[in-house]
């Protein structure tokens, strides 16, 4: 393999550093009309009266829509694959306001000066209502978020809008209560984490233009374009056909924008206007009205025996849909199976779950999607055995994770550990660590201790016998290729890993290949890229196509060298068969001329399978028992993606990942105000860690085979933010002995728990 | 209000409205590089130069440009192109987005700084966020390009 597995520049890496303008707001018409929403100051509330004249009558203001100029039919605004499984539960504007940030009314203006303007002489009569802003009193309360009687779902999901219920559900195998009662140790806690940001660097932001045949372009920064065609044509109430979706250079996703946030407001503007327009997220819409991680509360029940074998698991999940409920259904599901099967020895699990609807902000998809919580949940209360029995949370791990060919209880995308390496990742963190020498604690004087603490996690790679990788490929007059791909590189960097498996499956140079994407005119059917599927499906999608169009090529050339392809061999410059030979570029030139044999293929591939990727993390951290601040000195990640198809972008991918995930442990709250207002509502409030909140952070790989996967690999992009939240906890806990239940372990919560342990430890 | 500056070493007299802030009176004017990821002064994504310093271009008036030199990474391409090389073959690029403002301080910093540690570069870089890459390919990025300069010997001009 000249390209797979090294560590290839990015095809983009140039015009990124050097600044390029390829972006939605760069490459954005000079004549757009700058579109803004007027945001509900209430966490419920109805319009009673609406008056636009004098926002209408500001100099440069094009138009104003209210709720009584919108289509009436209710969509998700989740990136699904239809059906979805999220609710229809919204329309582009509701008389009826379900958290504060929803929107109003749509303003379209000729400046940014005159839409502002416009925003401020909007008057609306407000009739407000008590919110609902505890998820745990969500569940058949009287108030209701979603009174409508058009509320749809297409899915079976247990949803009820009657009930506040998005979602619910139990999976049961074993008797789980006989199990704990005959274990000898055993833990019920409840875990909280928060609704975390996604915080990219590039805010949701959209631009819409009508083309030459009348149809709407969207321009927009999405990891979902197929999904966004779909959902603007239904929102604004024409057909698919008439939407298309374009995809440039996007400044990072991490699931915020695998729901279609900011599209359907200039979409309706440009649909109704004919003039293009643009909306582009403040940071403050961003972290209001954007898409957040669900909050959730996971009750974990858990036995262990005498030698330390998990023998049950008893997960319950509440999650926090907020007003909508985008993602709801699906995530919840990823606390149970993304974490019930990291024990294998396992004789009875229980998963049950309750998706509620509350007036706080609607949650969506954020990495991890619902295993990170859940791992953070089961890891911790796994710990917590751990303590209790008085083993070494490492060892408890040797002895109860998946082994290559040990069963995954609760995992129901693969029955088996088909490939894993996980023994040998812990073996490689417990190394790198120096655990032995570390564990559990080190007191390094005037009152600073340090602690390690440690977490194993799994995800998938892509959704089973759903997500659809494409891949297009043809050749061209000279000799070389052209790769159309309709998954969606955010940064990632696919579109260069998937070009370098064309160029291995190929026998090319890189350079030979030219990646396109995403325009939903022109490229093959992709799910989009999300649910860690774009290495593993759309990297089998193409090598697919490779092989596909190797044939293709061997045929043609072939018969121009009259000779039987059969007999006939192609090594990516030339077709040969004994002595005569024919080059790939005399190929593609002779069939371009009285040709009835096109050199082009298109390739899909779904997977009816999910194999996980596994990951160790360990942390070092020093507990300040003065300040209770906790600074995470060293963070060790080795992880099984199966084979890196680019070591480089895999390993940054892994830093990325840990770093937000010590952001998600430590620092990333997300409080309410009473009436239901985000309070972190700017990077001023929301604390992102910096390059200075961050000690070392050490990633190394160790592989198994995948092979289902394309040369070996499996997924990455989610499972590397699953550890740090537990191994972090832990750390703590080993530091000082105080167990915290809740994120971010902030300095007021340690240095508060450690005076109470030494009060309580007086007393 | 009347602006004279020098954009990029090219003179210029423009309008801005007396409100205009430097950020968004450059990107009119094509230099699509500088980025804005939030409101608060607190991404560092805007950084451009100002008579050779570096500033957040979201904290400041256009009309402060006046009489004054304002570079932006349009303007710094061939030194971005170097030091950028160091970020690619880290993979540390990621997205893309914080790339302008981070390059914009690492070139202030290769003129204020001689020899920096690693903490010095942590420290001087401390308000440019990036939420892809975890900092440490930066860093490594940023560390290998110093080496190479040294390498260049000390009469090699700093970008």
């Amino acid at each position: 393999m000249t390209y797979v597995n090294k560590p290839v520049r990015k095809t983009d890496a140039m015009a990124l550093v050097t600044g390029k303008g390829v972006y939605v707001d760069d490459l954005a018409p000079r004549d757009c009309l700058i579109v803004k929403v007027l945001r509900s100051p209430y966490a419920n509330a109805w319009v009673e009266e609406i008056h636009t004249e004098k926002a209408l009558a500001v100099a440069g203001v094009v138009c104003v829509f209210t709720y009584k100029d919108v289509p009436q039919n209710r969509f998700t605004l989740a990136g699904q694959t239809y059906p979805e499984f999220s609710p229809y539960d919204r329309l582009i504007l509701d008389p009826h306001l379900r958290f504060v940030g929803d929107a109003v009314a749509i303003v379209a203006g000729e400046t940014e000066a005159a839409a502002d303007q416009a925003l401020k002489r909007i008057r609306v009569k407000y009739r407000v209502e008590e919110p609902l802003l505890d998820m745990r009193r969500a569940k058949d309360n009287p108030v209701l978020v979603h009174p409508e009687e058009d509320w749809e779902i297409r899915v079976s999901v247990g949803g009820d809008n009657r009930r506040n219920l998005c979602s619910t559900g139990c999976e049961e195998w074993g008797d789980v209560d006989k199990v704990l009662k005959e274990c000898r140790y055993t833990v019920d806690r409840t875990y909280h984490t928060k609704a975390n940001s996604q915080a990219m660097m590039e805010t949701f932001r959209t631009c819409c233009y009508l083309d030459h045949a009348g149809r709407l372009n969207v321009l927009s920064s999405t990891q979902i374009p197929f999904h966004v065609r779909r959902i603007v044509g239904r929102a604004l109430g024409i057909p698919a056909s008439k939407v298309r979706v374009i995809k440039p250079r996007i400044g990072g996703g991490f699931g915020a924008k695998q729901t279609a946030v900011s599209d359907v407001y200039p979409a309706f503007v440009t649909w109704k206007t004919g003039r293009p327009s643009k909306i582009v997220y403040s940071r403050y819409e961003s972290q209001i009205c954007g898409s957040p991680r669900h909050e959730m509360e996971i009750r974990v029940r858990a036995g262990m025996d005498e030698h330390g074998i998990v023998k049950a698991l008893d997960v319950y999940t509440l999650s926090n849909a907020g007003a909508y409920g985008e993602h709801g259904a699906t995530t919840v599901g990823l606390t149970g199976h993304k974490a019930i099967p990291l024990y294998r020895h396992t004789e009875a699990y229980r998963f049950s779950y309750d998706v509620v609807y509350t007036n706080l902000q609607g949650a969506g998809a954020f990495r991890g999607y619902g295993a990170t919580q859940g791992i953070y949940a089961v890891e911790t209360a796994v710990n917590e055995l751990a303590a209790q029995i008085g083993m070494d949370p490492v060892k408890i791990r040797e002895l109860n994770m998946p082994l290559e060919g040990s069963p995954l209880h609760g995992y129901l995308d693969s029955e088996m550990a088909d490939s894993c390496a996980l023994d040998q990742c812990m073996a490689r963190a417990k190394e790198m660590m120096d655990w032995d020498a570390k564990y559990p604690r080190r007191d390094m004087g005037s009152g600073k201790i340090r602690g390690v603490g440690v977490a194993m996690a799994m995800q998938g790679s892509s959704i089973a016998g759903v997500d659809v990788g494409g891949a297009d490929l043809k050749l061209n007059e000279e000799g070389t290729y052209t790769l159309t791909l309709g998954c969606t590189d955010m940064g990632t960097g696919c579109d260069t890993i998937l070009a370098q498996m064309a160029a291995d499956c190929l026998d090319t140079k890189m350079e030979n290949i030219t990646v396109f994407g995403v325009d939903t005119d022109t490229s093959p059917y992709d799910s989009g890229s999300y649910a860690s599927s774009t290495t593993y499906a759309t990297g089998n999608a193409v090598m697919r196509a490779c092989e596909a169009l190797r044939e293709k090529i061997l045929e043609f050339g072939a018969g121009m060298l009259e000779a039987d392809p059969e007999e006939a061999d192609f090594d990516g410059e030339y077709v040969t068969c004994g002595e005569k030979k024919v080059s790939l570029s005399e190929i593609a030139f002779a069939a371009t001329c009285g040709n009835n044999k096109e050199l082009r293929v298109t390739r899909n591939y779904s997977s009816p399978i999910s194999p996980p990727p596994y990951m160790v993390g360990m942390a070092e951290v020093e507990v300040d028992t003065q300040t209770g601040s906790v600074k995470v000195l060293d963070y060790v990640g080795v992880v099984d993606c199966g084979t890196p198809i680019n070591p480089n972008l895999a390993r940054v991918q892994t830093e990325g990942g840990i770093v937000q995930g010590i952001g998600m442990a430590l620092f990333e709250d997300v409080r309410y105000s009473a009436r239901g207002a985000v309070m972190e509502n700017s990077l001023m409030q929301y604390k992102i860690p910096s390059r200075l909140d961050i000690g070392k952070v050490r990633v190394e790989f160790r592989s198994s085979y995948e092979k289902t996967g394309p040369f070996g690999a499996k997924s990455i992009g989610e499972l590397v933010i699953d550890t740090p939240s537990p191994a972090i906890t832990n750390a703590v806990y080993n530091a000082v002995g105080v167990q915290f239940r809740e994120l971010p372990i902030t300095p007021e919560k340690v240095a508060m728990a450690i005076l109470e342990k030494e009060a309580g430890e007086k007393g | 209000m009347k602006v004279d500056f020098w954009l990029n070493g090219v003179r210029r007299s423009e309008e801005a409205q007396p409100d205009t802030l430097l950020l968004d009176f450059l990107r009119s004017r094509g230099c699509y590089s500088v980025k804005r990821g939030c409101e608060t002064a607190n991404c560092g994504l805007c950084t451009v130069l100002l008579d050779g310093k570096p500033v957040l271009s979201c904290s400041v008036l256009a009309v402060r440009a006046d009489g004054k030199k304002v570079v932006t990474l349009e303007g710094l391409q061939k030194e971005a192109e170097e030091f950028g090389a160091f970020l690619a073959d880290e993979g540390a690029e990621q997205c893309g987005f914080c790339n302008p403002g981070f390059v914009m301080n690492v070139l202030a910093m290769m003129k204020e700084l001689e020899d920096p540690t690693e903490e010095e570069i942590q420290e001087y870089l401390a308000g440019n966020l990036c939420r892809c890459s975890g900092f440490a390919g930066q860093t490594r990025g940023i560390l290998n390009y110093l080496r190479y300069k040294k390498s260049q010997g000390k009469g090699a001009s700093k970008a």
